[in-house]
């Protein structure tokens, strides 16, 4: 009833092809912008900034990411928590050597490192693919948690061997550091991760996603058609791993405070990866849901038995927690295979024709 | 369709919903400590030994004594998993319970919880972990590491090596391998380790080994090869089974094999069966339950059915290492009762009951701790105390103490920590105290 | 420079031939080992081959056959009534993971069944805990573990009857896809989904089939990595030591899981014994992985895989 398109003409191609080319769509979208830079950092305490909106603001980013690789491209990676931790560490070492550096360049330029790491490890995909390319990606994770892990340049020669982000700060304002207010540093992630988001929805509109997407789809047929394979993929593991690398710098700038290499192994990895897949492949939207799947569902798991009262051995309680949790994937998968985002969709068709279906 | 939609719509809500309700009430009357445990995952076999002498032990003191001093001590243990994310969450959870201090029993979460501990007004105790830098109270006002560390640790070892070879100048060309976890963990031991070779010209070996470290055949290769006169192991989880079983595995004598102290409990060892006998480990209190704290807590807590784990299983290494790092909490807070009053504290008041902590044989004899531990006496400038350090064996049932109390060689160690202490502090901001300032 | 070359180059095979014997410990030590990989990675092999599901829950399987052995055996039951017990609890699990998971999800792409196989990894981890704790056990079912020298060579029992154990396992496994009736419905069904359907094979028996021969090996591969370390919740892990095997001999491939945990048993051995120590050790991790993407930039289906052939 109020969902409804019925009256808005398109009368020029650019208003056909906006990005949400339905008026509600856009002032939902603005709204929840609005709200998401605004409601927060009012209302919501450290324990939901630090531990559940901070951590999924970074986990969407590093999905968005692998969503362009993995979801459009079709180039299946496990690296994901290296090129995190590429980025990572590649901050870390920037604003230590340059302390005058804008923490927001910072990020930037770890990014681009990141990219450049991304695409040598990208190079493999031009002959290997689908589950074998894999390895290739965990070629690149073991590698390169074993490079930072060994090599003590990386951590600045510190005793402890772990990095821990410098205290910077922005128009007079702490970003990072452990004097870093909490809303601040979810400002910051916000941030980064809104433009991000439209960068990567407006890449996958234009030019480069249909290229990428012609590569998943049946790589010899672009190649006929002239899409370029090793332009084309390796352009897809330099964007990827240029998201994935501002995560990572995030990751210890804006979330954790410090960092040994353990924080990215493998299993970093492998949880974005849930999240692109629970999310659904091939969808920005979907990266966001998928993260806070992944984020909020085991929070969420362990803090309904205190709010109900119900006291379990905490043992006990993780234990079941685990099973509801890897109930709930199955359950979703069988409900809709493609994803939180298809369900999205779904929704969304039914609402245009509610309340009369027929 | 319709139903499947309602359903999501359900979950989606109570998700909401759920994730809403965080903080429970705290009680004014009682001093909160929350408990960062792993009692699931892969190094659920540590921690679920140290949970478990943890809760005892306060339960004790509740049970027993009506609290510290009659103010009754509360705790809500925090499934961690031994990551540290899951360890940051539970902080925040708990921080809202305004705790006094906080045990975080990884190192991963030490770090994390090191910048903030200022700021909350936090005490972070990390027994015998975490970083050896933090030992430097003048830096590091609210971490304390006491009664030692890894670093003096290592040194006491060697000097334990040294008199089982006959003297310290005995180890010049001697071969020591340190096997260590790859990890900022397990290297903490070798620039101790290396300085103290180049000074007793001993060979020193450095071998590590990839977590998780299920399977380290290269590695004993290369053992067999060097065929050292010591094996010094910083192991942790999975990776001491393993080694244990491959040392007795190439026939090595596990009278030379000594393993540091999150490396030498009865899981570590009960995996290789019989193999395993000989094997030594270092640590900073008695295993066993010949004292009278653990007739107490049979008395006032297990035959209560108030026990968390089996009555069986008390006595362990880890598990006594949970009863030690309970005492000290609770000792800690006893001392700032002493000038702020008997009743409930704040993280600001147990810190300066840490920092004149004075743990003497007759206050550990009144505890039911004599022989149990060693005094220790914490400073403003010292958060470590330089504790000395005993070696246990393991006969194939039980771990036996073998040695005296060895003592850290604090003049090698100090300066290093000095040193560290500067490094790491600046990477904080921090300045240094002047502690003759302190009351 | 010079030197740099020489000590890369030159300095461990020099180092090899200098000591003949101790290369032939590492050899041997890389073999065993090798074999304990094939026998995780023979699970994946399985299972992928006749139902294209990268199963990520096999770490997870060994883990909970390992616990349910040893669960049962402390509650007094004799080794071999256990490992009965086992096999049934393992087989009832290949039931319940077809009806429940599988079926549903029937001609699903493979990265959603992978998916599903993440939450079945999450259940069992949960589920295994809860019902058998999260202790370490002391796994002995009477294995031999002394070294014994032969040649000037120190050779380990246990991972000697590992090796023995994976062969006659591998041999089984290969008469039992070549010559019954099942087996031929197996490679069949592998082959082609659709045409096994049509021609009257039933999927859903083949399924339960498969995992229940998964859940086998997998009992298998955790006796032998829970003699080793014991029962806990790290046999779970192993299930990365045995990716590079299954990438390097081709997931639908028996005999590439052995001869892919072979070269990857021995490459990683000499290579941490001989080049670790140049770079600070503590390389075997990537190191299997860089030769396993090695043998794929010239083979990329793996040694033993099928070849795709493409049509556009």
């Amino acid at each position: 009833m109020i969902y409804r398109e019925a009256g808005q003409f398109k009368t020029s191609y650019a208003g056909d092809q906006a990005i949400f080319p339905i008026v509600q769509d856009r002032v939902v979208v603005a709204l929840a912008v609005v709200a998401a830079f605004v409601l927060p950092t009012r209302f919501a305490d450290e324990y939901w900034l630090q531990a559940i909106l901070i951590p999924f603001l970074i986990y969407a980013l590093a999905a968005i990411g692998l969503n362009l690789l993995t979801g459009y491209a079709g180039q299946l990676s496990l690296g994901t928590g290296g090129f995190m931790a590429v980025g990572a560490y590649s901050a870390f070492k920037l604003s230590t050597a340059f302390p005058w550096l804008n923490i927001v360049v910072v990020f930037l330029l770890s990014g681009v490192i990141a990219a450049l790491v991304g695409v040598v490890f990208g190079l493999p995909s031009l002959r290997i693919k689908g589950f074998y390319l894999a390895v290739a990606t965990l070629a690149a994770q073991f590698f390169l948690i074993w490079l930072f892990n060994k090599v003590a340049w990386f951590t600045n020669y510190a005793s402890s061997g772990t990095i821990t982000a410098p205290t910077r700060t922005m128009l007079g304002i702490t970003v990072s550091g452990p004097t870093a207010a909490a809303p601040t540093r979810y400002v910051v992630a916000l941030a980064f991760v809104a433009v991000f988001a439209l960068v990567a929805k407006n890449l996958v509109r234009g030019r480069v996603g249909r290229s990428w997407m012609a590569i998943r789809d049946r790589d010899i047929a672009a190649e006929i058609i002239g899409v370029r394979p090793l332009k084309t993929k390796l352009l897809a593991f330099a964007i990827s791993s240029f998201y994935c690398g501002i995560a990572g710098a995030e990751f210890v700038f804006l979330y954790l405070g410090s960092a040994e290499t353990l924080a990215f192994d493998i299993g970093l990895s492998f949880l974005v990866l849930f999240m692109v897949i629970i999310g659904g492949l091939g969808s920005v939207l979907g990266s966001f849901l998928g993260a806070a799947f992944i984020v909020l569902v085991p929070i969420f798991l362990t803090n309904t038995p205190h709010a109900v009262g119900l006291l379990l051995p905490v043992a006990l309680q993780k234990q079941i927690e685990l099973m509801v949790f890897g109930g709930l994937i199955i359950f979703f998968l069988i409900v809709e295979p493609h994803g939180l985002a298809r369900l999205w969709q779904i929704g969304k068709e039914k609402l245009r024709l509610w309340p009369f279906p027929h | 369709m319709r139903v499947r939609n309602v359903i999501v719509a359900v979950l989606a809500l109570a998700l909401a919903a759920g994730g809403l309700v965080t903080a429970a009430f705290a009680q004014s009357s009682t001093i909160f400590i929350p408990l960062l445990v792993y009692r699931t995952g892969p190094y659920a076999p540590s921690g679920i030994p140290i949970a478990n002498g943890f809760v005892d032990y306060f339960s004790l003191l509740n049970e027993r004594d009506g609290g510290i001093n009659g103010v009754k001590v509360a705790w809500e243990e925090c499934e961690t998993q031994y990551d540290t994310k899951q360890g940051v969450e539970c902080y925040e959870r708990l921080k809202g319970k305004s705790p006094v201090l906080v045990n975080p029993y990884s190192t991963g979460i030490t770090y994390q919880l090191i910048p903030k501990a200022p700021i909350d007004k936090v005490v972070v105790f990390s027994m015998g972990y975490g970083m050896s830098a933090a030992s430097d109270g003048r830096w590091f006002p609210y971490v304390f590491s006491a009664p030692t560390n890894y670093w003096s640790q290592a040194s006491a070892v060697i000097r334990y090596i040294g008199t089982q070879e006959g003297g310290l100048e005995k180890l010049k060309g001697k071969k020591i391998a340190h096997i260590f976890h790859n990890s900022p963990y397990g290297k903490e031991a070798n620039p101790t380790l290396e300085e103290l070779a180049k000074k007793y010209q001993f060979e020193l070996t450095l071998l590590a080994v990839d977590h998780p470290g299920q399977e380290q055949k290269s590695t004993w290769l290369q053992v067999r090869r060097l065929n050292p006169d010591w094996i010094f192991m910083s192991g942790w989880g999975v990776m001491n089974q393993v080694a244990i079983k491959e040392a007795s595995a190439i026939g090595f004598k596990m009278d030379r094999f000594i393993g540091n102290w999150w490396s030498a409990n009865d899981s570590d060892v009960v995996p290789a069966g019989d193999g395993a006998k000989g094997y030594k480990g270092a640590t900073f209190h008695a295993p066993g339950t010949n004292f009278k704290v653990h007739a107490d807590i049979v008395k006032f807590v297990y035959d209560k059915n108030k026990g968390t784990g089996k009555k069986a299983d008390m006595g362990a290494p880890l598990y006594n290492r949970g009863v030690v790092n309970a005492m000290f909490s609770a000792e800690a807070i006893r001392t700032a009762m002493g000038k702020y009053g008997n009743k409930v504290l704040t993280g600001e008041q147990v810190r300066w009951g840490f920092e004149n902590l004075n743990l003497t044989e007759a206050a550990l004899d009144k505890l039911g701790m004599k022989g149990f531990t060693h005094p220790v006496k914490v400073s403003c400038e010292d958060h470590e105390g330089s504790g000395p350090v005993l070696i246990q064996q393991w006969d194939g049932k039980k771990w036996n103490i073998v040695s005296d109390w060895v003592q850290p060689m604090r003049e090698v160690v100090r300066p290093k920590i000095e040193a560290a202490a500067v490094e790491e502090g600046k990477k904080l901001n921090y300045t240094q105290r002047d502690c003759s300032k302190e009351k | 420079m010079i030197s740099l070359l020489y000590q890369v180059f030159v300095g461990p095979l020099k180092d090899m031939a200098g000591h003949p014997a101790f290369l032939g410990e590492v050899v041997i030590g890389g073999v065993l080992a090798g074999m304990l990989y094939s026998l995780v990675a023979l699970g994946f092999v399985l299972i992928f081959k006749a139902s294209g599901v990268f199963n990520f829950a096999q770490g997870v399987m060994v883990l909970f056959a390992a616990l349910t052995l040893v669960g049962l055996i402390e509650r007094g039951l004799g080794v071999l009534l256990a490992l009965v017990l086992t096999a049934v609890v393992m087989i009832a699990l290949a039931f319940g993971i077809e009806r429940i998971v599988l079926r549903p999800l029937v001609n699903q792409e493979h990265i959603i069944l992978f998916m599903a196989t993440i939450g079945l990894n999450f259940f069992l981890e949960g589920f295994g805990e809860m019902v058998w704790g999260a202790n370490v056990k002391k796994l002995d079912v009477g294995l031999p573990d002394k070294s014994f020298m032969a040649a000037g060579m120190q050779i380990n029992q246990l991972e000697l009857s590992a090796g023995v154990i994976a062969a006659v396992l591998v041999v089984i496994l290969a008469i039992f896809f070549q010559k019954t009736r099942i087996g031929r419905a197996l490679r069949a069904v592998a082959d082609d989904h659709e045409a096994a359907l049509s021609i009257g094979i039933p999927l859903k028996t083949i399924w339960v089939v498969v995992w229940s021969v998964a859940g086998l090996v997998a009992i298998v591969a955790g006796i032998m990595w829970g003699a080793k370390s014991g029962v806990q919740f790290s046999l779970s892990l192993i299930a990365l030591k045995a990716l590079p095997v299954l990438i390097l001999g081709g997931f639908e491939s028996v005999p590439g899981a052995i001869v892919g945990g072979l070269i990857i048993g021995v490459g990683e051995k000499v290579g941490e014994v001989y080049w670790g120590p140049l770079v600070g050790g503590a390389i075997e991790n990537w190191f299997a992985y860089v030769l396993a993407l090695a043998f794929l930039l010239i083979r990329p289906q793996g040694l033993f895989g099928e070849k795709i052939i493409e049509r556009v």
